[in-house]
């Protein structure tokens, strides 16, 4: 697929061996500019292989990717100048100030000292950083070195961010304020590219993308991979059943007939059941069992759901492929 | 377009604050080095002097006393007691009280007016070799002075031969003449090693480093901009050891000092790839520390700063070879007390860059492996 002058990130079948084992496995996924790109995995599923690839950091064992139109393979050091980086512990200097963090990054990519100025200006402007301009890093609280580094890596005016895990360990109010600056800075045409382990930021993203070993199983926007016929089998829905006594109505959902599958949610059991069973049936099943429920509703599947359910699908399929070859044949 | 030091000038900025902020780090890298050559310069006299000696005088007439006299004379034994019986005289020693003893039986006065040969007793601790070699060579000279003065005083009254040893360069063989010039090449390899191996670590440890990787910075300009602060503080602690040394302890310097700085450059660098190679394999600050101290105890041990390689088994002394602070201790010992020049030093200072140079490489290579690619 040729990469037109709208795409940010262009990723073609890309491979990483690290000897025998194949850290990434054929990953192929496009992002186009301004978009919020949210790359999911669990550790260790190939998640920073990836970024070091893209980042070129990491020579590419096959496939091929360019980033901002450069192509990572032949030009990594240019790929390095037009994108910016935060990672996940912010990487900050914590004995130097506020002002001599963001002076370091903006030499390392060569602005000129009035360049530098105004860039500086314009940073400490958008991120609210003039209270805290003269300060040490290590006296900032964990939002405030967050808002800091993402400064940093937004000196150069780079049309791509990258954020490693940008807002594990921070509190919730810093977290909604970090979100709300990415849609402000995206609609500007800023494109991000966020790994997260929080499900509700990866229902934020306008694009997601699953990895898991070395494979990418879930791509689209998030509505579209709720609507994933693995995720949603024909003939079911999804509903919550709140109950005072979820346990209880646990242990009696598994027991009725039609419904397929039953977990806890908090207060409530998501459950996937068969389309013509009907909410009202459904209640008196409960009662006749002797657990009173609130109530039902129907419920679309979260991005957790469609998560799980590709993960078992997948680790079902790779058990047939390592079973297929013992039974040639067969 | 591809600049190989591109980031260098920002690199040395940061480094500089580093350093600046770290007070508490550059004072002590520069003050531990001051009082450690205190503590060597007062402390330590390599030369052995008033050795503890116990006396059992048997004979205990003049000829005896005479004897016991040009003991105390040499300056090399002082008479701490004097005991009647041989038992005593072993348990001063067994105790750690004295370290020779010396028996002068009940016949020595006898067999001298007899023209016969008197045989006196030294007993000597050997578990200090040095004080035990001096015990022997000093015992003896007075023996053998002793006797040549009893034959001459029946002939002639001058010596056949008449060695004149004459010690050049450090007449008066004070210790700090040659202590603190091999000092200098150790502690300048202690704090510039920790250093540069620190600054890396520290950085590897906050994960900055992994974001450096990430930027424009190409791995010369970082490498430079970090080295380039600890080479100044490097060269400024040899100057202020160079002062100590020569106004404080009164060690002479007989060559050019602007040499020795010209020639501790290659050392410096040399340390400087010593710290890279160090961090490119720690992985903590404290892992850090441990290896620096294993870099530190060959060039203690197998450079000639303590022990003359000479003496060295072949193995050790060959090993000396590839330890750095072995040239740059003849350097320092040639310039300060030889007065050498260039035309004596140039093949230590083409050893020292010979040997900064493949551990840079090694270093780099090895950086670029475990740390960028890891």
């Amino acid at each position: 697929m040729p990469s037109t002058d709208t795409t940010a990130i262009n990723a073609q079948h890309l491979v990483r061996r690290f000897g025998n084992f194949v850290a990434v496995n054929d990953v192929t996924f496009t992002v186009q500019k301004g978009e919020i790109f949210g790359f999911l995995g669990p550790n260790g599923s190939g998640k920073t292989t990836v970024i070091k690839m893209l980042t070129g950091l990491l020579p590419v064992s096959d496939g091929d990717a360019s980033v901002q139109g450069i192509n990572v393979r032949t030009d990594p050091e240019s790929v390095r100048e037009n994108i910016g980086y935060m990672s996940q512990n912010f990487s900050l200097y914590s004995d130097l100030t506020v002002e001599e963090n963001l002076t370091f990054y903006g030499r390392i990519y060569g602005l000129t000292p009035e360049r530098l100025r105004q860039r500086i200006d314009a940073i400490v402007q958008l991120n609210g950083l003039a209270p805290y301009y003269k300060r040490l890093a290590a006296q900032l609280s964990g939002g405030w070195k967050q808002r800091l580094a993402l400064g940093c890596a937004m000196l150069h005016e780079p049309q791509l961010i990258f954020l490693d895990e940008p807002t594990a360990g921070i509190d919730p109010v810093a977290r909604r304020q970090l979100w709300d600056l990415l849609f402000a800075l995206s609609g500007h045409g800023i494109t991000f590219f966020v790994t997260t382990h929080y499900m509700d930021e990866a229902e934020r993203c306008s694009h997601v993308a699953y990895i898991y070993f070395g494979k990418v199983i879930a791509d689209g926007t998030p509505d579209d991979l709720r609507e994933l016929p693995e995720v949603r089998p024909e003939g079911t829905y999804r509903v919550e059943i709140s109950a005072p006594h979820v346990t209880q109505a646990l242990r009696v959902a598994r027991t009725v007939p039609g419904i397929r599958s039953a977990t806890i949610y908090g207060q409530s059991v998501h459950a996937l059941i068969d389309d013509h069973l009907d909410l009202d049936h459904l209640r008196s099943q409960f009662q006749e069992q002797g657990v009173t429920v609130a109530e039902i509703r129907p419920l679309a599947p979260s991005l957790e759901d469609v998560f799980v359910e590709l993960t078992f699908r997948h680790q079902a399929a790779q058990a047939k492929s390592v079973a297929a070859p013992e039974a040639p044949g067969a | 377009m591809l600049n190989p030091f591109r980031g260098f000038g920002a690199v040395f900025y940061k480094e500089t604050l580093h350093v600046r902020r770290d007070f508490a780090t550059l004072f002590f890298s520069l003050i531990i080095p001051i009082l450690q050559m205190f503590l060597l310069g007062f402390a330590i006299d390599t030369n052995i002097r008033q050795i503890n000696t116990v006396v059992y005088n048997a004979d205990g007439r003049r000829e005896s006393r005479e004897l016991l006299d040009r003991l105390k004379n040499s300056d090399t034994f002082h008479i701490l007691r004097y005991v009647d019986n041989d038992t005593d005289l072993n348990d001063a020693i067994i105790s750690g009280k004295c370290r020779v003893g010396v028996k002068i039986p009940v016949d020595y006065s006898d067999k001298l007016l007899h023209q016969m040969s008197a045989q006196v007793l030294v007993l000597i601790d050997g578990s200090d070799s040095s004080v035990a070699g001096q015990a022997i060579n000093v015992t003896t000279a007075i023996g053998l002075d002793e006797s040549l003065r009893r034959v001459l005083a029946s002939s002639a009254d001058v010596f056949a031969v008449d060695m004149r040893p004459k010690i050049l360069f450090n007449p008066d063989s004070r210790s700090p003449n040659f202590f603190l010039p091999g000092l200098l090449a150790v502690l300048l390899l202690n704090v510039t090693t920790f250093l540069t191996a620190f600054s890396i670590v520290r950085e590897k440890e906050r994960g900055t480093l992994e974001q450096l990787f990430v930027t424009p910075v190409r791995p010369m300009g970082l490498l430079l901009g970090k080295l380039l602060p600890y080479l100044a503080i490097g060269f400024f602690e040899l100057c202020m050891l160079v002062f100590a040394m020569r106004f404080l302890f009164l060690v002479p310097i007989h060559g050019n000092v602007l040499l020795l700085a010209f020639l501790s450059l290659p050392y410096l660098f040399v340390s400087l790839s010593l710290g890279i190679l160090i961090s490119s394999k720690a992985t903590s600050q404290a892992h850090a520390m441990q290896l620096a101290f294993l870099t530190i105890l060959p060039s203690v041990f197998f450079s000639g700063y303590i022990f003359p390689r000479e003496t060295m088994p072949k193995f050790f002394f060959y090993l000396s070879y590839v330890v750095p602070a072995t040239y740059f201790i003849n350097i320092t010992r040639g310039i300060i007390l030889r007065g050498a020049g260039w035309v004596h030093l140039w093949p230590d200072a083409l050893a020292l860059f010979t040997i900064g140079t493949i551990l840079l490489i090694i270093a780099a290579r090895r950086f670029h492996d475990k740390v960028i690619m890891a």
